[in-house]
């Protein structure tokens, strides 16, 4: 299936075959792209498998078919655009769309295959997703047959719960060295002792000494091992390599764990990935495509694309303005220590030197930058302020949105802090067998941000389930120290 | 169109059915769905189902926008802090999923719960609705119901064996014998209609939570009725020392003082069925609701000739819910039970508040009657 031909109409296949042409001129380089036509009924069904046409049978998908179709009913929502990290890739449109807003799908799409192609941070993931997916639904559907569907669900649910436990960047790097062998271990290490010439060891080593470092070491060789050594970030691997799991139910924890894995990137790019796609389709569309006759509807879309209601962070319309920002900025020479170190309000706002780098400079950020990086190498005053951005909280006594500052650092760290991790709490595996009961021992890292303690408790039920063993859960909740436990019957929450 | 993602969906759905199912009570005895009810749909507030996860509580949590304004500018309305101050991070509750159900759906609920049986509409006594299909062709008719493409068919047939046809110069001229009209056959079709009349006693002693618990219980009585026949009347009765017949609000909301005379009800009430609903054709059911506190036994043995005699007689079921009253005897059950012992169509309960609702509505509709 995923290799089959092309189901466009002749007349969008032309328009596909023009855009691609301007597109490769500019200097894109993406893969093929399989388009398709979709009813805005299979729109949405793909739209809740997460863009895939199969997915491994569960009803969260279903929860987010009845969203997606209620928001339609109620004319809240329409599904534009969706494509696939895939080579070849595949994107959908929808039927009934006017000609323009398909120029414009397609155009968007390509700065998403482009992104996918030649961004770090998906170079990892899995060319073949789609026939990975059918796969998994193969093999999920199989164990169901054999086991049940109450049973394949209830621990599918689980799972899902550690979802985002992941560590986005451990396909990179290697966080450590695997645990050597007993035998292979490096001997005894040498008491530390310090350089002394023969008459003068005693003054310099006393054997007091010494004999309370070798003690120490002892200590040290005698302590029992933990595990892990290191906290853990991917705690989803952590329980496949730990948890007394059956081999079914270590297929299903692999299977989210690898779909996890998958997405992760273009969550980390939310932004970046959407504003290249929107530069792309904004510099195609008015430079290249549009007719005459079409001008006034593309605007029109655009500018609804583009729309951040007050108190809404849009990341199509923020990665665009960075990314043009940016390129202003390279063009200009903008940059560098003559830049920074100009204080000249004047001479920084008629600043131009004719470099004309901003093109090559935008893909640099393409190939090497995520949200985090892109952000916060980029996000700069003058782009805050000529952006009109503000931070806002609740007000406790009104209940409602204020608008709270204007301040540059605030803004940044915000906008930093919603990024990072994907703006979720940090969550590690400190210890498999904590107190000595073969219980485990997760630690958040508190940033300031108590959990959701409901959710937390529902997420601690599930992943007793999976641990088969009570655990436990060091955080922070109104700024005492807190652990939440469960040990597969009931939860506590006691200070720890 | 069949999509993949059907099953899902029904899955999702069927998890959602679940958990209404499992808080039915609940939501029975709070009343809140009555609210909520639109033309053929409930609207049901539910916690959210989504799959936890640990994430951010959001308190105060904010964000960054774009756009005009200076510090200290509204840009959004909060949900309104309820419970307090501090606490709301840890409601549940906190994210309501609004679940769209179908009356029908809702009542199929109702009876899955309850155990509620299907209704037997009464024997014999059917109304017959009559339907007209299409099912055939004649040759004669009405022009307004002439087929054409038989018409032509038969024209052409005609013409070919008479060699009149010349397929160089296909031309086909129907003549009047050619003419062929849809026939059409009548199917009687049970259509079995119901009434419900409510009855209640608003006199003094019938306080406002009283009254709540009538507007519930008839809510779902009315839910369950309305997937039992397909024509359901509603009337709506309201009695101290004399009857008069209202309409659905001022049922709820009238309140009177002064005595009370049930006899008064009942009379209307026959009056009723005899004047418009004549019971070879209704299955009625009349349900009334009291604090149980008559005038005099004097009048209580009036109400037990009249229904005895009108009202039992034409009724599939009459129901009778006693509420608890600070002010009342409650003798009026007693006396019904002792007289009415033996006779499958009167049913009584006691309804002692809310909780008690779900039960008292059992009661009533168990018998499938």
């Amino acid at each position: 299936m995923p290799h089959r031909k092309s189901r466009l109409p002749d007349y969008l296949l032309d328009i596909q075959r023009e855009i691609e042409g301007h597109a490769r001129a500019y200097g894109l380089d993406f893969w093929d792209v399989s388009f398709e036509v979709l009813d805005y009924k299979r729109m949405q069904e793909v739209a809740a498998f997460g863009g895939f046409p199969v997915r491994y049978p569960h009803w969260r998908f279903g929860m987010d078919f009845d969203r997606l179709s209620k928001s339609h009913v109620y004319g809240l929502s329409q599904i534009y655009e969706m494509v696939i990290n895939n080579n070849p890739a595949y994107a959908y449109l929808l039927e009934g769309n006017s000609l323009v807003d398909q120029k414009m799908v397609i155009a968007h799409v390509l700065g998403h295959v482009d992104f996918f192609k030649n961004n770090y941070f998906f170079s990892r993931t899995n060319r073949h997703m789609i026939d990975e997916m059918a796969n998994h639904a193969t093999r999920v559907r199989r164990h169901i047959e054999r086991f049940g569907l109450e049973k394949v669900e209830t621990f599918l649910d689980a799972c899902l719960c550690l979802e985002n436990l992941i560590d986005p960047l451990s396909p990179f790097i290697v966080r450590h060295s695997p645990e050597p062998l007993a035998r292979e271990q490096t001997p005894t290490p040498e008491l530390p002792r310090l350089r002394a010439k023969g008459y003068m060891e005693r003054f310099i080593n006393p054997p007091e000494y010494l004999e309370k470092q070798r003690k120490k070491l002892d200590d040290e060789r005698d302590k029992p091992r933990k595990t892990p050594r290191e906290p853990e970030r991917d705690v989803l691997q952590f329980l496949l390599d730990h948890a007394p799991l059956e081999p079914w139910e270590h297929d299903l924890l692999s299977t989210v764990r690898e779909e996890a894995y998958y997405f992760a990137p273009q969550r980390q790019t939310k932004v970046l990935n959407e504003g290249w796609a929107a530069y792309w389709h904004s510099k195609l569309m008015t430079e290249k495509v549009l007719q005459p006759s079409e001008v006034i509807d593309y605007a029109d879309h655009n500018a609804g694309v583009l729309a951040a209601a007050p108190g809404q962070f849009n990341p199509y319309k923020v990665g665009l303005a960075l990314l043009r920002h940016i390129e202003e900025r390279w063009d200009k020479g903008r940059f560098g220590k003559e830049w920074n170190e100009c204080n000249d309000y004047d001479a920084r706002r008629t600043w131009d030197k004719h470099l004309g780098l901003g093109r090559k400079k935008i893909f640099e950020v393409r190939r090497m930058c995520d949200d985090v990086t892109f952000l916060d190498e980029y996000f700069t005053v003058e782009f805050c302020a000529e952006q009109k951005f503000f931070s806002f909280s609740r007000d406790e006594r009104s209940g409602n949105y204020q608008i709270d500052s204007r301040e540059f650092s605030k803004i940044r760290n915000k906008i930093l802090f919603q990024l990072t991790n994907f703006g979720e709490p940090l969550i590690l595996v400190e210890d498999a067998n904590h107190d000595n009961r073969g219980e485990l021992l997760l630690g958040h890292r508190h940033e300031g941000t108590d959990l959701h303690q409901d959710h937390a408790r529902a997420t601690m039920e599930a992943l007793a389930r999976i641990w088969r063993r009570p655990v436990n859960l060091r955080t922070l909740v109104h700024e005492k120290n807190r652990v939440l436990r469960h040990d597969g019957s009931a939860y506590s929450d006691g200070s720890g | 169109m069949a999509l993949r993602i059907d099953p899902d969906h029904r899955r999702f759905r069927d998890i959602v059915r679940g958990k209404i199912r499992q808080n039915l009570r609940k939501y029975i005895s709070s009343g809140e769905l009555i609210g909520r009810k639109g033309d053929k749909t409930v609207t049901i507030p539910m916690p959210q189902i989504d799959v936890p996860r640990f994430h951010f509580g959001n308190q105060g949590q904010g964000g960054v926008g774009q756009g005009p304004g200076k510090v200290g500018d509204v840009i959004g309305q909060g949900e309104q802090a309820e419970g307090g101050a501090g606490k709301a991070g840890s409601d549940p509750g906190e994210h309501v999923l609004e679940v769209e159900l179908s009356l029908e759906e809702l009542a199929d609920i109702l009876g899955e719960e309850l155990a509620l049986p299907r209704i037997e509409p009464k024997g014999k006594e059917r109304l017959i609705a009559q339907k007209d299909r299409y099912v055939g062709i004649r040759r004669a008719g009405p022009e307004s119901l002439r087929h054409f493409k038989r018409t032509f068919r038969q024209a052409l047939r005609r013409q070919i064996m008479m060699g009149h046809y010349d397929p160089k110069r296909p031309m086909v001229v129907p003549v009047h014998e050619d003419r062929r009209y849809r026939s059409w056959k009548t199917t009687p079709m049970r259509q079995s209609n119901a009434l419900m009349i409510f009855i209640m006693d608003v006199s003094g002693s019938m306080g406002d939570e009283q009254k709540e618990i009538v507007r519930i219980e008839s809510f779902w009585i009315d839910t369950w009725l309305r997937t039992q026949y397909e024509g359901l009347e509603s009337r709506y009765i309201v009695h101290d020392a004399t009857a008069r017949e209202v309409d659905r609000d001022t049922f709820f909301r009238t309140r009177e003082s002064g005595g009370t005379m049930i006899s008064s009800a009942y009379r209307l009430c026959a009056k009723m069925i005899a004047d418009e609903f004549p019971p070879s054709e209704w299955n009625i059911y009349p349900f009334q609701f009291s604090d149980g506190d008559n005038w005099s036994s004097d009048d209580t043995a009036t109400c037990m000739e009249i229904l005895k005699k009108e009202i039992l007689p034409a009724v599939n079921l009459f129901c009778y819910g006693q509420v608890e009253s600070p002010y009342g005897t409650g003798q009026f059950i007693k006396d019904l039970d002792e007289v009415f012992k033996s006779d499958d169509l009167l049913v009584t309960s006691e309804i002692k508040g809310k909780d008690a609702i779900p039960d008292s509505i059992r009661r009533f509709l168990g018998k499938g009657r």
